[in-house]
């Protein structure tokens, strides 16, 4: 290994995950990520790794070690009591045809 | 700008390592089947995460160490509008190394793991930046073919079965377009240009024909990973056949320019309706990427480099960003 591996790697730059809002009106979404300093270097960052052909109007950026997601392996278990739910969409009620604006 | 099936140099996938459950395996495959995304905490086999790695990971090497052949026109742009187009097309060649390295992040490797491996010769990239960039043609050449077969390799990879994989690369193909006309137009331009210029142009298709056809990598028959690649759907089509929708599409353009590509057997095939080039000299391509290319150790060089002489920038920001928030503590 050349001098470059004994570059400690707690040194390393935080990552943060990056959100764009595209314009006004819409929500933010996420972009992907990146390595910076701070907060305010990461949105600097966004800036010319994510808007470089004016893709938005507004960035978020949250540490990506503060991100609490939830486990995929357990998707079935949370995501199940919806399953069973038609009832809380329109198309499960019949309505006469005769009857209008419902 | 990347391509060139570089995943067809590293071990060879296994596909179960022991311990890995049966069941996780099956259902794994049939969600990959059923053409749904792998996202990064779903459970994948241990082989198709190394492999996805080593093959973004070198896709993010090629896309920055892509940037040195075409930097080193920047100052030499032959006006302010080329100026300002090769500076926007070399910083997105960054903008994709960064979206690649974050993709490669969330399979469970760092940064700096990635970087290591670039600055000690571990990893490889793409073999065609070690080719040098001699004329301002070249420019033109490389991002007509060089982007221009990039595009070939990448647009599939857009429909990878690994999620962050697949978003990096629409994003990418979105950007590699302009690219390839910028190039294209600098051609263009030569080509009816004087004598003088219409050879430069010939000579720059001279130099980067046949690493451009390279850039696809070995022959189906060569190619150790191409089934598992295929299997796993993070590869779409083989080398060989993107291989020959690039000729088929470049070798018009070549004519539109009144140039000729370097390959005294290519021909039309009238039967199979594509041009059929004449056999590639593999040992070349094997010598550049075993290390001995013209430009090998230079790129390699000018990327400690610069890791190197940004160290103090790294940590100068590290310590600042400490000492802010230390001072934010103290008066909350």
């Amino acid at each position: 290994m050349s001098d470059a591996g004994k570059t400690p790697v707690a040194a390393e730059w935080p990552l943060f995950e990056v959100f764009i809002r595209s314009r006004a009106g819409l929500e933010h979404k996420h972009v992907g990520s990146l390595h910076a300093a701070d907060a305010r270097m990461a949105v600097e960052h966004a800036r010319d790794v994510y808007t470089r052909r004016q893709e938005g109007v507004s960035i978020w950026v949250v540490r990506s070690a503060d991100v609490i997601a939830s486990d995929p392996e357990e998707a079935d278990a949370l995501f199940e009591p919806a399953r069973d739910k038609v009832y809380r969409h329109p198309t499960f009620y019949v309505i006469p045809e005769e009857v209008k604006n419902l | 700008m990347y391509t060139q099936a570089l995943d067809t140099h590293g071990k060879e996938p296994v596909a179960a390592a022991a311990g890995e459950s049966a069941a996780h395996a099956l259902r794994f495959q049939s969600r990959v089947d059923a053409d749904e995304k792998i996202e990064p905490k779903d459970w994948m086999p241990d082989a198709y995460r190394q492999t996805l790695i080593r093959q973004i990971s070198q896709h993010a090497h090629s896309e920055i160490v892509g940037m040195l052949p075409e930097g080193n026109w920047i100052t030499r742009a032959p006006s302010l509008r080329r100026k300002a187009v090769l500076i926007a097309k070399v910083q997105d060649e960054g903008g994709h190394g960064m979206y690649l390295y974050s993709a490669a992040e969330t399979l469970g490797v760092t940064r700096d793991q990635l970087f290591e491996q670039l600055l000690s010769g571990v990893a490889k990239y793409s073999s065609i930046f070690n080719y040098p960039t001699l004329t301002w043609a070249d420019v033109g050449a490389i991002g007509w073919l060089v982007d221009g077969a990039a595009i070939m390799n990448q647009i599939p990879i857009c429909r990878c079965s690994y999620g962050p994989y697949a978003r990096a690369m629409v994003r990418i193909c979105k950007e590699e377009s302009f690219h390839q006309r910028q190039g294209f137009e600098i051609m263009l331009t030569l080509a009816q240009g004087t004598p003088a210029q219409r050879l430069m142009a010939q000579e720059a298709l001279n130099r980067w024909w046949w690493p451009s056809i390279m850039m696809f990598g070995p022959s189906d028959g060569e190619s150790k990973h191409t089934a598992q690649s295929m299997r796993w759907k993070i590869k779409r089509f083989s080398n060989d056949e993107l291989r020959q929708k690039f000729i088929d599409v470049t070798v018009p353009q070549a004519h539109f320019l009144g140039l000729t590509i370097p390959d005294a057997q290519l021909r039309w095939d009238e039967a199979t309706q594509h041009y059929i080039g004449g056999p590639i000299d593999w040992s070349e391509f094997n010598a550049v990427l075993k290390g001995n290319g013209p430009c090998n150790r230079e790129r390699l060089q000018a990327r400690r480099t610069a890791w190197e002489a940004g160290r103090w920038v790294r940590e100068a920001a590290s310590a600042h960003a400490a000492k802010s928030a230390a001072r934010t503590t103290q008066a909350a």
